[in-house]
């Protein structure tokens, strides 16, 4: 019994192997991805596209290892929360996955014109975006409710980067239509970071369940918490 | 939880939308203290047996410390915990089968329906009959089916032969065995399979309107299938009765109780719904237990 228990435990520290695995993947797609847009390196583009198999594949390996898992050991407690995290966090890192294929189409599709202003808050969300992936894979196999806060906050920052960046440039394509398609992609890659972000945050929420048995939505809290201060500013 | 799902961010900014978050927010952020959620359950179901400062000991061994408890009716309690942690010892005292073994003391209360089953001159007969009790090693009556089933009810009363019928049918059916026996009621009880008689002995505690029904290990001699009766029949008996299981069999707690006592060296260490003792128990030593993780 106890050494079945042990093998189980093993098993667990897998999964949880797996999952950084996959955010670590992922996470490379997508600063791949971003730097394939600012170089407009069409090669590199190709093999985000091609990674994302890699991603899908791993997604669909931990997705079963949890259900034999469950159906093996019927785990309870502690056990049982993580396997439910690792079911529900791994969909959230592969959609990271495939926006950052949609990244990098957008790049490919831009690749061979001068962009007509420098690039520069879309590489600051990404930048900020990617250490969120990080944070939240870290935050799922150390356990760490600090690490979760610091994701959902760093999410304010990536919002009000894209509502610039949104106005910025539908100001640029009234002023001047040639500037329509390449206007339009970026503006794109700016809605895929923004969703990363959220589905980021996603993650953080579900690993604080795994950690206080709790479902709380703690990018609503932390909003909430944030408006009456806003409020007394203006 | 972000919208991930759309791009669009629905209502979040109109009346509507502000009142669902709200909702939302409410239903998620809703307290899980134990104890107050255990206070709102007990309001919805009667409590059927109440414990107080419970002890029990054997000789000079304290087997249970302090037990504060409450089984209600209409649902199923399950207790868990290693061997030797007291809580079959626990079950018995709830219809006084410790005062079958030599040398055990017992201190505090145990009230059914409000009244001390302990107090001098209650009558073990009644007691017995309204607490019903399943034991892990099925112990039909060497004597027909028909028989077993209508034996408590004869010694409550005399029966006209229509009256035994109809309570012979009647206890069958409700412990799901009168399809299989329906034909042979005269055939001897000790014929059955082991489900079957498992079934039978529920059947002798419906015939007589037990109020509660206590099953110590009641499916460990049994194969999954007729295990699995079993179960189904404690759902359906519950609308009736309240019902106590002692089982070694997490999964079977997990599957088939409404609440789960957790014991631990005579302590009940958790008592509470049995989704939460299964899926974030407050003690540590619960979860250890729950996890397979003990010793």
């Amino acid at each position: 019994m106890r050494r079945m228990r042990e093998t189980f435990e093993e098993q667990i520290e897998q999964v949880q192997t797996d999952v950084t695995r996959l955010a670590s993947i992922v996470n490379e797609m997508l600063a791949e991805a971003v730097r394939a847009l600012v170089d407009q390196d069409e090669a590199l583009a190709e093999k985000v596209i091609a990674d994302d198999d890699i991603a899908d594949e791993l997604d669909l390996h931990i997705e079963q290892e949890c259900m034999r898992l469950l159906a093996l050991q019927q785990p309870m407690a502690k056990d049982l929360r993580i396997i439910g995290t690792a079911l529900k966090v791994i969909s959230d890192l592969e959609r990271v996955g495939d926006y950052s294929v949609d990244i990098a189409k957008s790049a490919i599709t831009l690749a061979d014109e001068p962009y007509f202003k420098a690039l520069i808050d879309i590489p600051r969300m990404a930048e900020i975006t990617i250490s969120m992936v990080r944070m939240s894979a870290q935050a799922f196999v150390r356990q760490d409710l600090d690490l979760v806060r610091q994701v959902i906050e760093r999410d304010d920052e990536v919002d009000t980067i894209w509502e610039h960046l949104l106005e910025e440039l539908v100001e640029y394509m009234r002023s001047d239509p040639d500037l329509i398609l390449q206007a339009t992609h970026l503006l794109l890659v700016a809605r895929y970071l923004e969703r990363i972000a959220d589905h980021v945050v996603n993650v953080a929420e579900r690993v604080s369940y795994m950690e206080t048995g709790r479902f709380e939505d703690l990018a609503l809290s932390h909003a909430i918490t944030q408006e009456p201060a806003e409020e007394g500013d203006s | 939880m972000q919208d991930s799902s759309t791009d669009t961010a629905a209502g979040n900014t109109s009346d509507s939308g502000t009142r669902q978050y709200d909702e939302d927010r409410a239903f998620l952020n809703a307290p899980v203290d134990a104890d107050r959620s255990a206070e709102q359950s007990i309001a919805d179901h009667a409590v059927k047996i109440q414990t107080t400062d419970l002890n029990i000991y054997y000789g000079d061994f304290h087997a249970i410390k302090g037990i504060n408890s409450r089984i209600r009716s209409n649902e199923i309690t399950a207790l868990i915990g290693p061997s030797g942690c007291g809580k079959s010892t626990y079950l018995r005292a709830l219809n006084r089968m410790n005062d079958e073994i030599a040398d055990t003391r017992t201190e505090g209360d145990v009230l059914l329906d409000g009244v001390d089953i302990y107090q001098p001159g209650t009558d073990l007969v009644t007691l017995r009959r309204r607490v019903g009790q399943v034991f892990q090693q099925p112990n039909p009556f060497p004597m027909s089916i028909y028989d077993n089933v209508a034996y408590g009810p004869r010694l409550q009363r005399r029966l006209s032969r229509a009256e035994a019928d109809e309570i012979v049918e009647r206890s069958l059916r409700g412990a799901a065995l009168w399809d299989e026996v329906k034909d042979g009621l005269r055939k001897s009880a000790m014929d059955l399979s082991g489900g079957q008689q498992q079934r039978l002995c529920i059947a002798r505690c419906l015939a007589v309107d037990s109020e509660v029904l206590l099953m110590d290990e009641p499916c460990s001699a049994l194969d999954p299938t007729a295990t699995f009766r079993i179960e189904e029949l404690m759902i359906e008996l519950k609308e009736r009765m309240a019902i106590v299981i002692v089982t070694h069999n997490m999964y079977q707690a997990s599957r088939v109780s409404d609440r789960t006592g957790f014991f631990l060296l005579g302590e009940l260490i958790e008592f509470d719904d049995t989704p939460r003792i299964f899926e974030h128990p407050q003690d540590e030593r619960t979860d250890a237990y729950v996890r397979g993780r003990f010793g």
